[in-house]
């Protein structure tokens, strides 16, 4: 039995008061890359108030498995991941993620939330396929997920309008069998 | 084409609204065919009484007025009148100009009419003529062969391909969205 199924190499998920989580979210998404990393929503300013009325709602929702991202060296929060729209009878969910503060990007600090976020939805929830969509412009997170082990399945064309120009948005998947082989490559299951 | 030209009506269909007297009971009978719900739909199949589908649709108006990115039609016979099915484009991105597209004829005796590919005519010209959306996107499971087909000549691409993501008669299927440009709807239309 993993005892620390919520612990990587260097974060681990966590769920931390709405409150507090608030005034970070709020913080993060005053860098508009951020906002427009997450969603292709326009980026716009909520106040602490409305986003932690949005996070309680989520933590009310069973179905709903968000979580903090702590740092395990210094136990700052630095972001979230979720599994969001879990389809229970397919065993399919899609997951999200940020990471807030932009000195903290390509760390590996994100990719090792993935990790442990698949682990949880493949060995605890007992899922059979995560699925993500990214932005054409996110390649730092594009190269993130191949390490956590997604496959390349598809690109919707033109889907997002910014700054002028239509971008993609590439769907990746993976699937429990597949992951369960790349552990077993590595010893860790 | 003119200002003038009916967006709702065709030959055989015509787009009309929700019927909250009429409709529950003919939605009801669908519900309980396995058939057509899975081909449609990916929660699980289950039955519905009139009463909860009469309550279902008022809940889908409030939502249409509340959010704004959902265009909801009943397929109506032009010769009787008659539901035979939905349309609908929904979670519309205004921003973006983007938006999904589904359609259903409920009852199987009324496929293979023409009625399908005449209401996806209509919505089209709708969503790029009327909405100004800029592409459209269905989600269809691997196994629904005549609304991949009915799309694929409509000349929507097949863009992603979830692998495995549904599982139904103890097996794995792929779910499949495919993708239309309005400049590619608009090259079909010469």
């Amino acid at each position: 039995m993993n005892e620390n199924l919520l612990r990587g190499s260097l974060v681990r998920l966590t769920r931390e008061e709405p409150e507090v989580l608030a005034r970070l979210e709020s913080q993060w998404s005053s860098d508009s890359e951020y906002s427009r990393l997450l969603d292709w929503d326009p980026a716009r300013r909520f106040s602490i108030k409305t986003t932690q009325k949005w996070i309680e709602k989520q933590y009310e929702n069973d179905d709903s498995y968000s979580f903090a991202i702590r740092i395990l060296a210094d136990d700052r929060v630095i972001g979230g991941i979720g599994l969001d729209g879990i389809r229970w009878t397919h065993g399919d969910t899609f997951v999200g993620i940020g990471i807030g503060d932009r000195d903290l990007w390509g760390k590996g600090y994100g990719t090792d939330a993935m990790k442990i976020i698949l682990r949880y939805a493949f060995t605890e929830l007992n899922l059979r396929r995560v699925t993500l969509d990214v932005f054409e412009y996110n390649q730092r997170g594009v190269k993130s997920y191949e390490k956590a082990g997604f496959v390349y399945e598809g690109r919707e064309r033109g889907q997002i309008l910014r700054e002028g120009r239509r971008w993609d948005v590439l769907y990746m998947g993976i699937l429990r069998e597949d992951w369960i082989k790349l552990e077993q490559q590595k010893g860790t299951l | 084409m003119s200002i003038a030209a009916s967006l709702f009506d065709g030959t055989l269909v015509r787009l009309g609204p929700i019927d909250h007297e009429k409709d529950p009971e003919t939605v009801s009978r669908w519900t309980h065919d396995a058939g057509f719900m899975r081909m449609m739909y990916t929660d699980p199949m289950r039955p519905q009484a009139p009463w909860q589908v009469k309550k279902k649709l008022e809940e889908l108006e409030k939502s249409i007025e509340e959010n704004r990115n959902q265009f909801h039609f009943r397929i109506r016979s032009r010769t009787d009148d008659r539901l035979l099915g939905f349309a609908e484009l929904y979670w519309i991105s205004w921003v973006n100009g983007t938006g999904l597209v589904r359609l259903g004829i409920g009852d199987p005796a009324d496929w293979r009419k023409g009625y399908g590919r005449e209401t996806l005519s209509l919505l089209l010209r709708y969503a790029f003529r009327e909405l100004n959306l800029y592409r459209l996107t269905a989600l269809i499971p691997e196994y629904n062969l005549p609304a991949r087909a009915l799309f694929a000549s409509f000349g929507f691409l097949e863009e992603i391909r979830r692998r495995q993501a549904l599982e139904r008669d103890c097996r794995t299927w792929d779910l499949l969205q495919f993708g239309l440009l309005a400049d590619e709807w608009k090259e079909t239309q010469k």
